[in-house]
This record gives structure tokens, C-alpha cells and sequence, in this order.
């Protein structure tokens, strides 16, 4: 063998190894079955990446639980518009726990000028109050998808002003000319779906949107065929998206031999279908109307931190799976933390369209 | 069956690795020897527990009969036979049986003088069959993940361990053993277009030879591998697609549980995109 070729092959050797060694995983794994034996739905676990999982999905201490004592919060304070039929003792401990949960190092000025706590001066306030009645409308009207654990300001917000997942429309880069034409918001290995080619934005047409997922049918494909190809791409873009925001796979809601079918599929799907209609509601009747407040301080508020609150085309920072999944089957592993906060529940005034579940 | 004049000389004695001149006789054209004998043993007893699964299995519409491999929750004991004990048994029968007709196939090999390319062939096949019921399960700690016997059935179980992996197309040994596949395909496409155009040249002209087949891929792309090198190339590319096969699954739950295209990270992340 020439040396050149011995060379090439100690290079190849080591290059291999380095693959080997550094981005696998390795045995022993969990598995889980989830269907009947020998059709593959399962679900592997790696028990070493477990406790990362455990790490981010710890539950703060709860705030010590006060009775309802004492007058209203709307007798005693002005311009309280949806937590007014709370005590004054459980008003305090909602507006510790909200601080703890999504501005625990900016404090009550996050949202309130001290020197005048009832004025909605600060944009932030007008946020904050919105989303009281989005976490009261989701553990009200989303059962079917939150079912009796519900969600608090903490599922998605984890101590971060802003939450640490989210999506606004994206059509970058323009490509408008010459071979790259037609790239259809796809084929840049990207994060939102996975680090998959397919389209990188399927959030604006299935969750803005109301775009249906119905791409198989068992009805013969007569030309022209819609829905086509394109319109599956775009479908396996947001099903790529909602399993690595889960950190599930495709058969924890499918049988894959008919994605269509209800009948052969894992009961999650209902629960995700469910999903997909109350995340529609929450960035179209609660995130989006709130478009003036972010334009304004499309940065947040002045004393910071800096961070966006708008995408390239000024819309919203907006929800998605990841938002309160963040990588989990169930936001927090399960966890219900609003069992100990039924002051989330009191909210009245919960200004939105009736949802919409079709 | 009848023999070929020439044929009786080939049959030789000797060459036996188990049983000496015991089995080391033919049945109409067929060698026998001890591996004749253990392959046809496994292979009925696993053929008639195939049918016994089918009959208490509720169906003989031969695209859905269906024995799969047990619950999980049997980790690697043995299951009851309904519940799975009875793919257990088909998989060593069937183990059995082509693990026999290598040394079979190695046996005959010796007798005749030859090498032992055929069944090393083989065993790649084999070595598939095993990866995906022995390897690949032991490696994840349940006879549960081997893939059922049925027709519809190891469809079903394909599809969803691919998709158990988000985007099958991504698994690293996946691409490369899909690549070697086509390229077999191309290759034995080439080599048997050139055989059969240079054996019927056109009425009236004498049959060409290698250098005809040599200058013919000299001409187009610069190089000839030769009579006997297309051979070798061919066996290397068909057997390395079945090896790079089996090692596409060996790796897909064992050493990687995510999805496949999140594997790609760590080339997404290499410092010289930024």
C-alpha cells in the first residue's frame, strides 16, 4: 500500500472515531411502548440526558397560600380590571408570584410605577394584564388540551420576562431572483423545525392561520392534486416542530401506516389537535391585539433588559408548542402549579371572541 | 433432476467441517451434509410454527397474517406463547437455519477447492436479518424491538421505527448504505449491458471479446476495471450496502434517541460556517 494511501486511511480512521466518540449516544436507553407489540410505537429515552430534563423543569417554591381575608382588591385598589374579586391578601400573593415568575431580578417596576401603582404607564402592565386573562381563558376553554393541570405565568415565562421560545413571521432571506428563486421558505437546516430543509416558518400558516393539516386521503388523486406535495412539506415543517418542542416522536401521536387515521392513532393526537386550535386562540386573540404595545417598545421597556419583543416584520414575538412544552411531553413533566394558585382562575373580564374548535 | 455429463467428476468427498463422511451424500442433485440437515430441521419446525401462528392468529389472508415479537415489558425473557413466545422460537429457527446454510455453503466451498466468497456473501445477509431481531433488541434491552413476521405487518414496523427517528433520511448510515445500494444497481446495470453487447454483435460478425469491453469503458469515462475486477467492485458495493443497512438500525435507538436530523448538529455548529 502506498503511503498516500495509508495516510488516507489513518485520516478516515480518525475522522470516523471522532464521529463515533463525540456525536452518538450510547446503550443502555430506556423504552417505552405505546401501541400494540411489534408495531414500533415506542419511544426511546436516553436516561443520561434525564437529568437536564429534571434540571429545567424544577418548580419554584410556592408562595405560602393566604385565605380570602379582608376586602376586594377592586374595593380597596383603583384600576384593578381583572383581578378585582380577588381578597387583598390573595391580590398581594398573585402579584409576588407573578413577579417571582416573570420578572423576579426587575421587581414590581417591571410593571408598576412606585409612585403610582394603579397607572398604566408602563407598557408592561397592559401586558401583564392581558395575559391574566390568556392563563384564565386557557385553564377555562382549553381543557382539552391543558386538561385539569392548567398553566400559570411560569409554564412558558420560567423566571425570563420573555419567554424562551417563541416564532414571528419569517420569509428570509428574500430570494427573488436568479437559481435561488423559488426556495419556498425552505432548505436552511433550521432550528424551528428541527435543523430539518423543510420550510422554516410554518408557524404563520397553522398557528396564525387556520391552514388545515388534512395532506392524506384515502380518496383517488385525480390532476390537479391538492393538497400537494408542497402543502405535505409544510405540514411535516410544523410536525417537526411540535416533536422536538415535545421531545417526542412522530408515533407518540401517529401510527405511521396512516397518519390520517384517528382510529389507529395514540390518543395524544386528540390532545395535540385540541392544542394546535388553542394556540391559534392565544396568538390571534391575545398576543396579536397586543402588536401596539410591543411597536412602541419593540425592545421592552426602557429600563430593560434589552430584548425583542418583535420579529423582522415588526409582529409579535407569538406562541407556539415549544413556548410551554419547552422540550417536554408535558410542560413542567406534568406538574400542576396551578392546583396552588387558584387566584389564577378569579380572573373576570376575559375580553376575547368565543374560541374557535375546527 | 438430472445431472450434466461433466457434473459427476465435481462430485468429490471430503471437505465435511462437522460429521465427517456421516451426511456426505446427495439427494437427487442436492449435497447433503450435516448443515443440509440441521438447515431443512429448522426450517420446518420454523415453517410450521409460521403456520401455527397463522391459524390461531384470526386470519389466512396471507398480507396480514402476523406473529409479532413480544411486549416490552419481557425485557430479553422469554415470553408466553401467544404473546410473542412464538416469534421467539421462529427467530432462532429462522437464526438456525441461515446460520446452517452458510457452513453449508462453506462446506461445499471446500470440497470443491474454492473460496470462501459466497458464503461470506451470504453471511452480510445474514448479519442484516440478525441486527435487526438480536443485535439491535439486546442492545436495547427488549426482544420486544425486533420487527414482526408478516407481510403488512413489518411495513407498519419499518415505517414507524423510520419515523421513531423523525426523518430516517438523515441517519448518517442510512445515506451511505442507500447510496451503495443504487450504486450496485448502476454497476450491475453497466457490467451486464457490456456483457450482452459485446455477446450479440450484430448478424454476421464474430462475438467480441474483454478488449472490446475494455476499450469500450476506456473510451467513456478513462478507465476499465477488468473482467475479473468488475466482480470484486460488485461484491464490494452489494455487500456494503447490506453492512451499512444493518448498521443504519444497529445506531438508531442504541446510540442515538433523538431525532435523525438532530444528529446533524454537530456539523451545523463546526466553526467554519461562522
Amino acid at each position: 500500500m502506498s503511503y498516500a494511501l495509508k495516510a488516507a486511511g489513518a485520516a478516515a480512521a480518525l475522522i470516523g472515531g471522532f464521529a463515533l466518540l463525540f456525536t452518538f449516544e450510547r446503550p443502555p436507553m430506556d423504552t417505552v411502548q405505546l401501541g400494540y407489540r411489534g408495531l414500533g410505537i415506542e419511544q426511546v429515552v436516553n436516561p443520561r440526558l434525564e437529568r437536564m430534563t429534571l434540571a429545567k423543569n424544577a418548580i419554584p417554591a410556592v408562595v405560602p397560600q393566604v385565605g380570602a381575608v379582608g376586602p376586594k382588591a377592586s374595593a380597596v385598589y383603583k384600576n384593578v380590571q381583572v383581578l378585582g374579586d380577588l381578597s387583598v391578601t390573595q391580590f398581594a400573593r398573585t402579584m409576588a408570584a407573578l413577579t417571582g415568575w416573570v420578572a423576579p431580578e426587575q421587581g414590581c417596576n417591571y410593571c408598576h410605577n412606585p409612585n403610582n401603582m394603579a397607572s398604566d404607564e408602563i407598557y408592561t402592565k397592559v401586558v401583564a394584564r392581558r395575559m391574566l386573562q390568556m392563563t384564565a381563558r386557557i385553564n377555562a376553554e382549553w381543557k382539552s388540551h391543558v386538561q385539569e393541570t392548567g398553566v400559570t405565568c411560569y409554564t412558558c415565562h420560567r423566571g425570563q420576562p420573555v419567554p424562551a421560545y417563541s416564532w414571528a413571521h419569517n420569509d428570509t432571506p428574500p430570494r427573488s431572483a436568479g437559481l435561488s428563486v423559488g426556495t419556498a421558505g425552505q432548505n436552511l437546516a433550521s432550528g424551528s423545525v428541527g435543523l430539518t430543509s423543510l420550510p422554516y416558518d410554518p408557524f404563520t400558516p397553522y398557528l396564525s392561520g387556520n391552514a388545515q393539516i388534512r395532506v392524506q386521503t384515502p380518496a383517488p388523486r385525480v390532476m390537479p392534486v391538492k393538497p400537494g406535495i408542497k402543502d405535505a412539506e409544510w405540514t411535516y415543517g410544523l410536525m417537526m416542530h411540535m416533536s422536538t418542542s415535545l421531545g417526542v416522536v412522530c408515533t407518540y401521536c401517529h401510527n405511521s401506516r396512516a397518519w390520517y387515521s384517528w382510529e389507529e392513532s395514540p390518543p395524544q393526537r386528540t390532545n395535540a389537535w385540541h392544542g394546535i386550535r388553542m394556540v391559534r386562540d392565544v396568538n390571534n386573540n391575545f398576543i396579536t391585539p397586543l402588536q401596539p404595545q410591543w411597536a412602541a417598545n419593540p425592545y421592552g421597556p426602557p429600563t430593560g433588559p434589552v430584548q425583542p419583543r418583535v420579529g423582522l416584520h415588526g409582529d409579535p414575538l407569538k406562541v407556539n408548542c415549544g413556548t410551554c412544552h419547552q422540550g417536554a411531553y408535558k410542560p413542567l413533566l406534568g406538574v400542576s402549579m396551578l392546583q396552588d394558585y387558584p387566584e389564577l382562575n378569579a380572573v373576570t373580564n376575559i375580553d376575547a371572541p368565543p374560541p374557535i374548535r375546527q | 433432476m438430472s445431472m450434466l455429463s461433466f457434473e459427476q467428476k465435481y462430485r468429490v468427498r471430503g471437505g465435511t467441517l462437522v460429521g465427517g463422511d456421516l451426511f456426505d451424500f446427495w439427494i437427487g442433485p442436492f449435497w447433503v451434509g450435516f448443515f443440509g440437515i440441521t438447515t431443512a430441521f429448522f426450517t420446518v419446525i420454523g415453517t410450521a410454527l409460521i403456520l401455527y401462528g397463522a391459524a390461531i392468529g384470526g386470519t389466512w389472508n396471507p398480507w396480514l397474517i402476523n406473529i409479532a415479537p413480544p411486549d416490552l415489558k419481557y425485557g430479553l425473557g422469554l415470553a408466553p406463547i401467544r404473546d410473542g413466545g412464538l416469534w421467539q422460537i421462529i427467530t432462532i429457527c429462522a437464526i438456525g437455519a441461515f446460520v446452517s446454510w452458510i457452513f453449508r455453503q462453506a462446506e461445499i466451498s471446500r470440497k470443491l477447492g474454492m473460496g470462501y466468497h459466497i458464503p461470506v456473501a451470504y453471511s452480510v445477509a445474514v448479519f442484516a436479518y440478525i441486527s435487526l431481531v438480536v443485535i439491535r433488541p439486546v442492545l436495547l434491552g427488549a426482544w420486544g424491538h425486533g420487527f414482526p413476521y408478516g407481510i403488512f405487518s413489518h411495513l407498519d414496523w419499518v415505517s414507524n421505527v423510520g419515523y421513531q427517528y423523525l426523518h430516517f433520511h438523515y441517519n448518517p448510515a442510512h445515506m451511505i448504505a442507500v447510496t451503495f445500494f443504487f450504486t450496485t444497481v448502476l454497476a450491475l446495470s453497466l457490467h451486464g449491458g457490456l456483457v450482452l453487447s459485446a455477446l450479440n454483435p450484430p448478424r454476421g460478425e464474430a462475438v467480441k471479446t474483454s478488449e472490446h469491453e475494455n476499450s469500450f469503458f476506456r473510451d467513456f469515462i478513462g478507465y476499465s476495471i477488468g473482467t475479473l475486477g468488475i466482480h470484486r467492485l460488485g461484491l464490494f458495493v452489494a455487500l456494503s450496502a447490506g453492512f451499512w443497512s444493518a448498521v443504519c438500525i444497529i445506531i438508531s435507538g442504541p446510540f442515538w434517541s433523538r431525532g435523525w436530523p438532530d444528529w446533524w448538529g454537530w456539523w451545523l455548529n463546526l466553526p467554519i460556517w461562522s
